[in-house]
């Protein structure tokens, strides 16, 4: 895994699109070399724990927390546009889409 | 003023209780010893974002009132508090430390912000904190850093530097922190304060904008154990709009920190968790263990023993990893929990020249609203749960937790609490490891265990290093649940500690603090 | 549109199609998937919302337990195994309508999974392998302002509403639905509607694909004759009517058959389908650079539904509606053209009532899929709308059967009680409908009538009994329709034999 933790510039870019941050090259000739250090320590734990060893999500299991099917008050549109940075017609106000919806 | 400042939480409320003074006049008295010495990021505390002096005073003479008409909430109404940034406040700005929520007002409460209000406790304003809590030395805030009251060079710890600093500087006898990694008990460390984080789902997280979900607390900041203990009573119980909140009564706190307050600690087992303990003979625990850190710590385990303590040598083999796993689980939670901040409903928007489309407007806005600590961890943790990946760093990283808490789990088999200092070091300079993010993680290494495994821990004062005169953390850890072991060892260890140090480790005489206008 | 498209004959000769269907069906609960937000449409914008569904920072989801109910409930309609322990994910992508820029979904733990469904298409039936049904969370809804008629490419800009946020959805994957040759579009479409039929069933969701409650994605691809391969998919997107389906499924036939024909390789990407000329159109296409790095929603614990929970909703199930309607066709001995019309109106489970109720099973028939059905049109209403319950039907029936009154005044009684004249009887007491049971007046009208046209007269005594009926015609008239029409015609050739 230790070899596996090496990205290249390219896959910083790669990854910074992915997580939505126009990072310029300055950025990323900074960062790149930071990421790579960072994921060199925490490879460290590949092979630590065997296949036979379950996954922890929640250091306190619970299972079934459900909701009454109960309506309760939410927001009033104003509050819920209140830190809108554009709004029109009581919506939200945004740039022109690119992409399909999923 | 310093009459007031220096007095508990507790003592406050007693005084209170008694007349001998009103909740208006405390707040007030906290408003000016914050406008006197917080002063701005160049050279003050700046513990404070958001101060509200006017909402404050507002909740104070309604708590005045409501204590004149017999209708006393409860027993800390009209003691002022401070808030960390990251907790949603209705009506007053909530940043946490990121220009990305620059002048955002939530519309809501976050539950423990709503228990407190209920309960009378005026809130004084908001404090610094690590861009979205993450660091460890509250550099990486986009408003400017905290400084450490005890020496105005150095850091208060992270991520809420600007809760403990607001409590070590006397500028709010209270105040509420959050807790991933260790950004309640390693500020606590370094500045001379109690924090506790309380047991995962013993607090409600409901209003607390998510770093890493599944490591997150809230708990408190405070001068006392006792101090905490009475916080933690009101803000902790089970929480429906928190689906992790435990549905357990909230343990009796206060009561277990009066017992140890006697300083009896006859039968309880303690175990110093071996690879967070150093060396103390050599001094070489491991690389950027501080002698003087070890040696405080191997005095006050030495104290336990007067106390009635047994105290044995626990092996927790599997911490070792606790750092690596940490920083791919956390990475993975926040790189999810941060891509909501895209600058379509709410925060900063910035827009590129042109005729933009949303992706470019939301990229733009999150290159320049992060910081690059913030950025780091979004693009770990994105790599982290790629496809083709994710087996390997966040599969592997859940799997190493279930290791620790194993780990842990063994280990209160055979002891009631374990202990081992907070910090390696006590407060660095500001700037020492602000472009070595390793070396910045490190600081929580002996703090993160608790929180992947969920249990509770406290960190109080142990006394001041020989080599700098800075504070160090003893840092106690108990059983999920069992959060009321904290409180009572830890007030055990206060008492000793003060009476050998002949009053509280921290006083308004040891402060490096300057009134504003003094320079 | 450049589509080379191949004759649907030679598409089947040539090639094996493989369907597969994502149908999203938007449940009918109070609220919101994870918070307590009202679920039902036509709010005013934004309207509907909290911290939680707007992705405000810091606010948390919980579980709508009711929404768990209806997804194990559907799940088990579909004869699947449910989950005894599964998650919720996190599905991460960016987009404007979705507040927190990912989907609370379940990705690889659906709380359903292995299930089937029998299909009847021309009298063959086809097994539906289901794969999963799994819960999710619906996203808001953009109005795209500028550009061309409102639609996303060339807007200036868009408009979001958030109401529809967090609205519980059940996603229904198939399993490649393989061996349908030249049926696969009537296939498609007889899966999509015995989904609907047993979500009706259920009651879980309102269930009208006009509106958008339930949506069906449509994967299709084909694979030379023969070969065992699949051949590369297209996903046609939201495609709403039953109808749509069919022509979605055989539009991509011949679409794909064009491509493979002359040697192209068919493009993975999701496809628009076009009403108003059956076409499918390119959409956004599906990269494996596509990376939505599923993980486990740490804000939410696991669903663990214990196996008595599990056998107590599995007690609640409606019969399954494909095997009730052969039921009830053979119990009413219904004619197909007949039962296909009941069950094109909905009106069967209103007929099961009114025979419930006491009335013969072709009379309930007759009254709703004719005269009541008529009616609900007319008035735009559902037929369970049209303001008469099967009871009154069949109390209606039950007159008419004891000749109190005939079919004629029994729609002037449906008249009255759609007009709120009070019960059956008080209708005919208020607006005298009764026939007249006595013979005296019916034998002087007929003496009137016959008196009015002697010829008529003659023509019955000369054995011309259909003549009767002008006779008969006018009686009726001088008694405002109030005589039985049988009864008079007795009386008439008794009078003249």
């Amino acid at each position: 895994m230790n070899g596996m933790a090496q990205i290249s510039r390219d896959e910083v870019a790669h990854l910074a699109d992915l997580a939505r941050i126009d990072l310029d090259d300055a950025e990323l000739d900074h960062l790149a070399p930071q990421l790579n250090v960072i994921l060199e320590a925490v490879a460290s734990i590949s092979g630590v724990a065997g296949d036979d060893v379950p996954p922890t999500s929640h250091p306190i299991p619970l299972t079934n927390v459900f909701r009454e099917d109960v309506v309760v008050p939410g927001l009033s549109a104003e509050q819920a546009l209140s830190g809108a940075p554009e709004a029109e017609a009581q919506r939200f106000r945004v740039p022109r889409i690119l992409g399909e919806e999923q | 003023m310093s009459e007031i400042i220096t007095k508990t939480a507790a003592e406050l409320a007693d005084a209170l209780a008694a007349g001998e003074t009103t909740s208006v006049e405390l707040t007030q008295v906290h408003l000016d010893r914050i406008a006197a010495v917080d002063g701005s990021a160049e050279s003050g505390v700046h513990a404070f974002l958001h101060v509200d002096a006017e909402g404050a005073l507002a909740q104070a003479a309604e708590s005045d009132a409501r204590r004149a008409a017999g209708e006393t909430r409860h027993l800390l109404d009209g003691v002022p508090i401070a808030v960390k940034d990251v907790l949603a406040t209705q009506g007053l700005p909530t940043t946490c430390g990121s220009k990305i929520l620059e002048g955002w007002v939530p519309p809501y409460d976050a539950t423990v912000v709503r228990k407190i209000k209920a309960a009378g406790l005026p809130i004084l304003g908001k404090t610094n904190m690590d861009e979205f809590a993450m660091g460890s030395s509250t550099e990486h805030s986009a408003y400017g850093p905290t400084r450490n009251p005890w020496d105005r060079t150095r850091i208060p710890g992270g991520s809420g530097g600007g809760s403990a600093a607001a409590v070590a500087s006397f500028e709010a006898p209270l105040a509420l922190g959050t807790d991933t990694g260790g950004s309640i008990r390693q500020p606590g460390a370094v500045t001379g304060t109690v924090g506790v984080k309380p047991t995962y789902g013993g607090v409600s997280r409901y209003g607390l904008v998510a770093l890493a979900n599944s490591l997150d607390q809230v708990g408190p900041v405070t001068r006392t154990v006792l101090d905490s203990a009475l916080l933690h009573e009101l803000i902790g119980g089970h929480d429906p709009l928190d689906s992790t909140s435990v549905d357990a009564p909230v343990g009796a706190y206060v009561q277990a920190a009066q017992q140890g307050a006697t300083g009896d600690l006859a039968g309880l087992k303690v175990g110093v968790i071996k690879e967070l303990a150093g060396d103390p003979s050599t001094g070489s625990g491991g690389p950027g263990w501080q002698q003087g850190v070890l040696s405080r710590f191997a005095e006050t385990v030495d104290l336990l023993k007067e106390l009635g303590a047994e105290v044995t040598e626990i092996s927790c083999p599997t911490f070792v990893h606790a750092m690596a796993t940490y920083y791919l689980i956390l990475p993975a939670e926040c790189s999810s929990n941060l891509a909501k901040f895209d600058a379509m409903r709410y925060g900063l928007r910035v827009v590129p020249e042109g005729d933009p489309s949303a992706e470019a407007v939301m990229k733009a806005t999150r290159d320049a609203g992060f910081g690059d600590e913030v950025k780091r961890r979004i693009m770990i943790g994105t790599y982290a749960l790629s496809s083709g990946y994710y087996d390997a760093y966040y599969g592997q990283a859940q799997k190493v937790r279930t290791l620790i808490s194993r780990d842990f789990a063994a280990a209160f088999e055979q002891v009631d609490v374990l202990v081992s200092p907070t910090s390696p070091t006590t407060a660095f300079p500001l700037g020492e490891k602000l472009d070595d993010p390793l070396a910045m993680y490190l600081q929580d290494l002996a703090t993160i265990p608790a929180n992947l495994a969920g249990v509770p821990g406290i960190s109080v004062p142990a006394g001041l290093a020989d080599e700098d005169g800075l504070p160090v953390g003893f840092q106690v850890l108990a059983p999920a649940l069992a959060d009321d072991r904290l409180y009572r060892v830890g007030a055990a260890v206060e008492t000793a500690l003060t009476a050998r140090w002949g009053g509280p480790i921290l006083g308004l005489d040891k402060l490096d603090l300057q009134e504003e206008g003094a320079r | 549109m450049s589509d080379v498209l191949v004759d649907f004959d030679d598409v089947v000769a040539a090639y094996d199609p493989a369907l597969g269907l994502e149908i999203h069906v938007e449940l009918n609960t109070n609220t919101k998937m994870f918070c307590g937000c009202p679920a039902t449409f036509g709010g005013e914008p934004n309207t509907q919302v909290c911290p939680t569904c707007l992705g405000l920072p810091g606010a948390m989801p919980v579980v709508n337990g009711k929404a768990v109910e209806s997804a194990i409930r559907i799940g088990l309609a579909l004869n699947c195994e449910i989950a005894e322990w599964c998650r919720f994910a996190r599905k991460n992508y960016f987009y404007p309508d979705m507040p927190k820029n990912f989907q609370t979904s379940q990705y690889d733990e659906p709380i359903a999974f292995e299930g089937w469904l029998d299909v009847e298409v021309e009298g063959e039936t086809f097994r539906i392998d289901i794969e999963r049904a799994h819960m999710e969370e619906d996203t808001g809804k953009s109005s795209h302002v500028g550009g061309s008629d409102g639609r996303i490419h060339g807007a200036d800009y868009s408009l979001v509403d958030y109401n529809r946020a967090g609205i519980p959805l059940i996603e229904i994957v198939t399993k490649p639905i393989l061996g349908a040759g030249a049926k696969a579009p009537l296939v498609a479409k007889a899966y999509v509607s015995a989904i609907r039929d047993l979500i009706v069933a259920l009651g879980v969701s309102d269930a009208r694909m006009d509106q958008g409650s339930i949506r069906a994605d449509v994967n299709l691809s084909l694979a030379p004759k023969g070969s065992d391969a699949l051949g590369t998919r297209s996903e046609t997107k939201n495609v709403n009517s039953l109808r749509s389906v069919e022509r979605a499924v055989r539009y991509e036939m011949s679409r794909h058959a064009g491509i493979l024909d002359a040697g192209g390789s068919v493009l993975q990407e999701t496809r628009h389908f076009h009403e108003n000329d059956g076409s499918t159109s390119s959409g956004r296409e599906k990269s494996d650079a596509e990376d939505y790095r599923y993980f486990p929603e740490p804000d939410l614990v696991p669903v663990a539904p214990s196996r008595e929970w599990v056998e107590e909703l599995r007690a609640t199930l409606p019969e399954n509606p494909a095997t009730k309607r052969a039921r009830l066709q053979e119990e009413y001995a219904f004619s197909d053209l007949e039962m296909r019309d009941v069950w094109a109106s909905g009106a069967l489970p209103l007929i099961e009532a009114t025979v419930a109720a006491g009335a013969a099973p072709q009379s309930a028939r007759k009254w709703w899929v004719a005269d009541l059905l008529r009616r609900a049109n007319d008035a735009g209403v559902e037929l369970a709308e049209v303001g008469v319950t099967p009871q009154q039907v069949a109390e209606v029936q039950a007159l008419v059967d004891a000749k109190t009154i005939n079919d004629k005044l029994a729609r002037q009684v449906f008249d009255g009680l759609i007009a709120g004249e009070g019960s059956a009887a008080e209708v005919i007491e208020k607006r005298g409908l009764a026939l007249v049971s006595d013979d005296g007046p019916l034998l002087a009208a007929i003496d009137e009538a016959l008196a009015a046209q002697p010829d008529i007269a003659d023509k019955i005594r000369g054995g011309n009994h259909a003549a009767a009926g002008a006779v008969i015609g006018a009686v009726m008239k001088a008694t405002r329709g109030q005589a039985d029409a049988a009864r008079v015609r007795e009386l008439i050739l008794e009078k003249l034999s």
